[in-house]
C-alpha cells in the first residue's frame, strides 16, 4: 500500500458508458428544481441542508454569547436586564446544544456514512428527509416564541421546581419542553437509521474491522442518542405534564421529587456531551490519518476507546449533582467513573501523536485545527479530571472554573475538529478548495480568541464568581478579568467570520478539487466531486483496512445493480457478504407534510391538553401518504411479475 | 461598629472575601490542598503530552523514512503502554487523596455544635438561630454570625426553588431542595466577614441573592446573640414613633416583621434589627439611609424583579419611617 499523493488523480470506478450514467441520474435524482428540494430524500441534499441549518443556529447561539459577554464586559452594567439576560442564556445553552451541536455532528454523518461505507444512501431515506424537517420547524418554533419574548428562561437545565407550574411563568418552559421534543424525534431517527445503515448497508469486504474510525464514532454515538434521548424525553414530557395537566412527578408537597428531574436530565446531559465530542472524534482520526500519510496508529485500541468511552459516559451523571445530598459512597462511584473515562480518551491522543510521529505530517488546514484541538482540549480535559473529585467539584461547580471548563472541551474538543473537517470535506461536498491562506486566519483568530475568552474564567471561578448572573457588583473585583474575557470573545467573532468569508468566497473561486486532493484512504474519495445523486456507480469491495489505498490504479466493484431504479446493495452484518439488492424509495412530500402535522400538534399541545390526542388522529393522514405504493413502480413490478411467470410456464 | 466595618469590606475590594483560594476553615484549607496537588500533575502532564506534540510538529519527518516500519511501530507501542502504564497509577493517587480529602471534608469539626438553620427565599436568606429554649430563638436574615473556632452546623431548606449556599472561603456548597432537608459544616477559624452567595440558578435576581458570615471572637458573638435576642427598641423620638405607625399602618407590615410590633409577617426578612446589619436587599445594598430609602421607595430599578413593592410613601412618612428603622440596632 502506499498513501496517495496529495492532489493526485485516481481513476474512478469503471467506466460504464455516459447513457448509462445519465440513467442512473434521472433514477436517482427523478425531481429537480423547487420542488425536488422539498421532495429530496437523498442523503447528500438532506445532509447538506442539515449542515447549513445547524450553522445558521451555531450563529445564533454565537449571537446570544456575545450579547452576554457585552453585559457582563463591566461591572453593575445595565445593557440587559435580568429578564432578559436568562432568556439569552437559556436559548444560548439550549441552542448550541439541541440546535447546533448535536445536529451538525449527526449531519456530517448523515452525508458522510453512506459514502464512508460505499452505499447510495440512508437506509431509511424518507424518515431521514422527517428527521429534518422536525429539526427545523423546532428551531423555527423555539426562536419564534423568542422572539415574541416568550423564550425559556429556566436555563438549558431547567431544574425544577423553578421551571414548574409554580414558578415558570406563561409558556416559556413549555416552549423549551416542546423543542426536546421536536428535536428528540429528529435526533432518534437519525440515529435509528444510522445504525441500520451501518449495520446493513456496508460495502462488501468492509467488515467491521475496516470500518474508518468516523463511521465506528458515528455508530457508538447513535446507540447512545437511542439511550440518552429516552431519558430526556421522558424527563419532558413529565414536565410538560406537571405544567399542563397538573400531574404532579416533581412537586414534593404531593410526594413528588425534584431530584427525580436532575438525575433524569443528567442521564441525558452528560452523555449529550459525549454525543457531541464522540463524532468529532471520528473528524480527528481521519484528519491524522490522511495528512500523516499511514493508516492511524493502533486501530483496534482506537475503536475500543470509542466503545469504552461511549460506554462509561452513562455512569457518570451524578458528577453535576455533587452539592446536592447524594450519599457519599455513591459520589465515591461516580468519582471513580468520571476518572475512568479520561483513560480511553488519553490512549486515543497517544495513538495520534505516534501516528503524527510515525508517519509523514503534511500541513494543510485540517490538521491545524487537529493540533489546535489537542492543545485546547487537553485542558479542558485535565480540568474535567479535577472537577471528579466531589471536595474540589462543590466549590467549582456552578461557577465560573466549569463554564471555562466545558466551553474548554466544547470549543477545543468539538468545535476546533469540526472546523477541521469543514476544511477537510468541503472539497469533496462543494467540488472546490477552501482557501488556505484564510483557513491559516480562521485557525489562530480562533485559537487566540478561545484562549484568551475562556482562560480567564478559570480564574473567575476560583475567585468566587458563579454562573448565569446577569451582572455584579464593582466590589467583587472580577471586572477586569471579564473585561479580558469580553475582548477574547470580539477576537472569536473575528475568526468566525474569517470561517464564513471563506466557505462563501470558496464556493465560487476555490481550486478545482477533483475527486481525491488530500489523497485519502475512505471511500468518500473515491467518487466525483460532488458526488453524484446515486455516490458510486458501482459499489465499491474493500480488501483491507487501508481503504483505497490499498489499489494501484482501479477500485474493484461490484456490479448487477440495475439501472433504471433507486437499487443499492445490502450485506451481512459481520462478514458484509452481499444479501440482496434494496430499492430505495423515491422522492416524496410525504415527509415534509407528516412533519408539518407533528409540528402543528405539538406546537397545539402546549396550549390545550387535546393537542395530542387529536393531533396523533391527523397525522394519519400523512402515514396514508407515506405508505401509499408509489404507481409506476407498482405497475412495473407486476408486468415483471408477469414476465416472470411466463418464462416458467415457457419452461 | 458594623456599618463602618461593611463599609470597609465593600469598599475596598471583596476579591479574597469570596475565595477558595484563600481559605478559612478545615474544609476549604484541605480542599485548596487537593487543587493544587491537581494543579501540580495535571500542569505536568499537559507540559509532557503536548511537549511530545510540538517536539514532533518540529521535527517533521522527511520523505526518507518509511511511515510503516516495524521497528518504529513497535517503539510507539513501547511509549504508548508506558504512558498508560503511568496514567493510571496516577490516577489511582488521586482518587484515594481525593477520597480521604473526601472524608475531611465530610467528618464533623471536633467541638460543641452551635446550629443555624438558613431557609432560602427568592432572592434572600431567612436565618434562624437555634436554641433549646424557645424564648432564645431569634431570626434574622442575610446575614450570618458565627464564632471563631466553633464547628457550626447549618441545616439548610428551601422555600421555593432550589438554591445552594456557598461561602467558598469556608466551604463547598451544599444545595436548599424543597423535600429534601441537608444539612452543612462549617467553621472558620480567623475572624473576618466572608461573602457568599446563591450558586444555583433561582430566577430573575440569582445574581443579587449574597449573603454575610461574619465571624467574631466568642465575646464578641455572645453579645451579638445577647443583642439580637431582644426586642425591637421602643422608639422615643416623636419622628420615630411616627415612622413606627408608617411602618405598622402601611405595606411593610403585609410582609415583614419587627418583634414586639404588631408586624408579624414572614414574607419578607425579618427587620427587628436591621439597624444592625451590614448590607440591603441580601447583600445588594451597603446599609445607609439613601441607599435604605431608595430600597424602599423603588426596590424593582435596585434588583428588578423582587418580590418586594415600590412604595409611593409621602416625604415626611419617608423620613419618619427611616428615622424609626435606623432605630432598630
Amino acid at each position: 500500500m502506499t498513501a496517495r499523493p496529495l492532489g493526485e488523480e485516481i481513476t474512478l470506478p469503471p467506466a460504464i458508458d455516459e447513457a448509462d450514467r445519465a440513467r442512473l441520474h434521472a433514477t436517482w435524482e427523478p425531481v429537480t428544481g423547487f420542488m425536488g428540494w422539498l421532495k429530496s430524500v437523498n442523503h447528500k441534499s438532506v445532509g447538506k441542508r442539515y449542515i447549513c441549518t445547524a450553522l445558521v443556529f451555531f450563529l445564533l447561539g454565537g449571537l446570544e454569547a456575545a450579547a452576554m459577554r457585552a453585559q457582563l464586559a463591566r461591572p453593575d452594567n445595565t445593557l440587559i436586564g435580568p429578564d432578559l439576560y436568562n432568556q439569552i442564556f437559556t436559548m444560548h445553552g439550549s441552542t448550541m446544544m439541541f440546535l447546533f451541536a448535536v445536529p451538525i455532528m449527526t449531519a456530517i454523518g448523515i452525508y458522510l456514512v453512506p459514502l464512508m461505507i460505499g452505499t447510495r444512501n440512508v437506509a431509511f431515506p424518507r424518515l431521514n428527509a422527517l428527521g429534518f424537517w422536525m429539526y427545523l420547524f423546532g428551531g423555527i418554533f423555539l426562536y419564534t416564541f423568542f422572539f415574541m419574548n416568550t423564550g425559556p428562561d429556566a436555563g438549558w437545565f431547567n431544574y425544577v421546581p423553578l421551571s414548574g407550574p409554580q414558578y415558570g411563568m406563561g409558556k416559556r418552559v413549555d416552549v423549551w419542553a416542546q423543542m426536546v421534543t421536536f428535536t428528540e424525534i429528529s435526533a432518534l431517527v437519525a440515529a435509528l437509521e444510522m445504525v441500520v445503515t451501518i449495520f446493513k448497508m456496508r460495502a462488501p469486504g468492509m467488515t467491521w474491522g475496516r470500518l474508518p474510525l468516523l463511521v465506528w464514532a458515528q455508530l457508538v454515538t447513535a446507540v447512545m442518542v437511542m439511550f440518552a434521548m429516552s431519558s430526556v424525553a421522558t424527563a419532558s414530557i413529565m414536565l410538560g405534564a406537571d405544567r399542563l395537566i397538573a400531574t404532579q412527578f416533581f412537586n414534593p408537597a404531593e410526594g413528588g421529587d425534584v431530584l427525580l428531574w436532575q438525575h433524569l436530565f443528567w442521564f441525558f446531559g452528560h452523555p449529550e456531551v459525549y454525543i457531541i465530542f464522540i463524532p468529532a472524534l471520528g473528524m480527528v482520526s481521519q484528519i491524522v490519518t490522511t495528512f500523516s500519510r499511514r493508516p492511524v496508529f493502533g486501530y483496534p485500541a482506537m475503536v475500543a476507546a470509542l466503545v469504552a468511552t461511549g460506554t462509561v459516559g452513562f455512569g457518570l451523571w451524578v458528577h453535576h449533582m455533587f452539592s446536592t445530598s447524594v450519599h457519599q459512597l455513591g459520589q465515591s462511584y461516580f468519582t471513580a467513573a468520571s476518572t475512568m473515562i479520561s483513560i480511553p480518551t488519553g490512549v486515543q491522543i497517544f495513538c495520534w501523536i505516534a501516528t503524527l510521529w510515525l508517519g509523514r505530517p503534511v500541513w494543510r488546514t485540517p490538521l491545524l485545527f487537529v493540533v489546535g484541538f489537542l492543545v485546547v482540549f487537553m485542558i479542558g480535559g485535565l480540568s474535567g479530571v479535577m472537577l471528579a473529585s466531589v471536595p474540589f467539584d462543590v466549590q467549582a461547580t456552578d461557577t465560573y472554573f466549569v463554564v471555562a471548563h466545558l466551553h474548554y472541551v466544547l470549543l477545543g474538543g468539538a468545535i476546533l475538529p469540526l472546523i477541521g473537517a469543514f476544511y477537510y470535506w468541503y472539497p469533496k461536498v462543494t467540488g472546490r478548495m477552501m482557501s488556505e491562506r484564510l483557513g491559516l486566519w480562521n485557525f489562530w483568530l480562533l485559537f487566540v480568541g478561545v484562549n484568551v475568552t475562556f482562560f480567564p474564567m478559570h480564574i473567575l471561578g476560583l475567585r468566587g464568581m458563579t454562573r448565569r448572573i446577569y451582572t455584579y457588583p464593582q466590589f467583587m473585583g472580577w471586572g477586569t478579568l471579564n473585561l479580558i474575557s469580553t475582548i477574547g470573545a470580539v477576537i472569536i467573532v473575528a475568526g468566525m467570520a474569517v470561517f464564513a468569508v471563506n466557505l462563501f468566497v470558496s464556493l465560487k473561486r476555490g481550486a478545482l478539487a477533483g475527486a481525491n486532493p488530500w489523497g485519502a484512504d475512505t471511500l468518500e474519495w473515491a467518487t466525483s466531486s460532488p458526488p453524484p445523486p446515486y455516490n458510486f456507480v458501482n459499489i465499491p469491495v474493500i480488501t483491507s483496512r487501508e481503504g483505497i489505498w490499498a489499489y494501484g490504479e482501479e477500485i474493484p466493484v461490484m456490479t448487477g445493480l440495475k439501472t433504471d431504479r433507486p437499487e443499492t446493495l445490502i450485506t451481512t452484518t459481520m462478514t458484509t457478504q452481499p444479501l440482496y439488492k434494496h430499492e430505495l424509495p423515491a422522492p416524496t412530500l410525504a415527509p415534509l407534510g407528516m412533519a408539518i402535522v407533528i409540528g402543528g400538534l405539538l406546537t397545539a399541545g402546549i396550549f390545550t391538553p387535546w393537542g395530542l390526542p387529536l393531533g396523533s388522529l391527523v397525522v394519519i393522514i400523512p402515514f396514508y401518504f407515506w405508505g401509499w405504493p408509489d404507481k409506476k413502480e407498482h405497475e412495473r413490478n407486476l408486468r415483471e411479475e408477469r414476465e416472470r411467470r411466463g418464462e416458467a410456464a415457457a419452461a | 461598629m458594623w456599618t463602618g466595618l461593611a463599609g470597609a469590606a465593600l469598599a475596598c475590594t471583596a476579591y479574597d472575601h469570596q475565595s477558595v483560594l484563600d481559605p478559612v476553615g478545615p474544609q476549604a484549607t484541605s480542599t485548596r490542598q487537593l487543587f493544587y496537588f491537581m494543579m501540580a500533575v495535571a500542569v505536568i502532564v499537559y507540559v509532557m503530552v503536548v511537549g511530545a506534540l510540538l517536539l514532533i510538529i518540529r521535527n517533521r519527518r522527511t520523505a526518507v523514512d518509511d511511515p510503516q516500519s516495524p521497528a518504529r511501530e513497535a517503539s510507539a507501542e513501547r511509549t504508548i503502554k508506558i504512558a498508560v502504564a503511568i496514567v493510571v497509577p496516577v490516577l489511582f493517587v488521586f482518587l484515594l487523596y481525593d477520597f480521604a480529602v473526601a472524608r475531611v471534608v465530610g467528618r464533623m469539626p471536633e467541638g460543641s455544635m452551635l446550629t443555624i438553620d438558613v431557609t432560602g427565599h427568592q432572592w434572600w436568606w431567612e436565618v434562624t438561630y437555634e436554641d433549646p429554649i424557645p424564648h432564645n430563638i431569634f431570626h434574622t436574615a442575610n446575614e450570618i454570625h458565627i464564632p471563631v473556632g466553633r464547628p457550626v452546623r447549618i441545616k439548610l431548606a428551601s422555600h421555593d426553588v432550589i438554591h445552594s449556599f456557598w461561602v467558598p472561603n469556608l466551604s463547598g456548597k451544599k444545595d436548599l431542595i424543597p423535600g429534601h432537608a441537608d444539612d452543612i459544616m462549617i467553621r472558620a477559624d480567623q475572624p473576618g466577614i466572608y461573602r457568599g452567595q446563591c450558586a444555583e440558578f433561582c430566577g430573575l435576581e440569582h445574581a443579587k441573592m449574597a449573603m454575610l458570615v461574619v465571624a467574631e471572637s466568642p465575646d464578641a458573638f455572645t453579645r451579638w446573640v445577647e443583642l439580637q435576642r431582644q426586642p425591637a427598641q421602643v422608639p422615643v423620638d416623636s419622628v420615630a414613633v411616627a415612622g413606627r405607625r408608617v411602618f405598622e399602618s402601611g405595606s411593610c407590615a403585609m410582609c415583614h416583621t419587627i418583634a414586639s410590633t404588631q408586624a408579624a409577617a414572614t414574607v419578607g426578612p425579618n427587620l427587628t434589627h436591621v439597624a444592625g446589619r451590614m448590607t440591603l436587599a441580601a447583600g445588594t445594598l451597603q446599609n445607609s439611609r439613601g441607599n435604605l430609602a431608595g430600597w424602599i421607595l423603588d426596590p424593582q430599578t435596585i434588583k428588578p424583579g423582587a418580590k418586594m413593592p415600590a412604595n409611593a410613601l409621602a416625604p415626611a412618612e419617608l423620613q419618619a419611617l427611616l428615622a424609626y428603622l435606623e432605630t432598630l440596632k
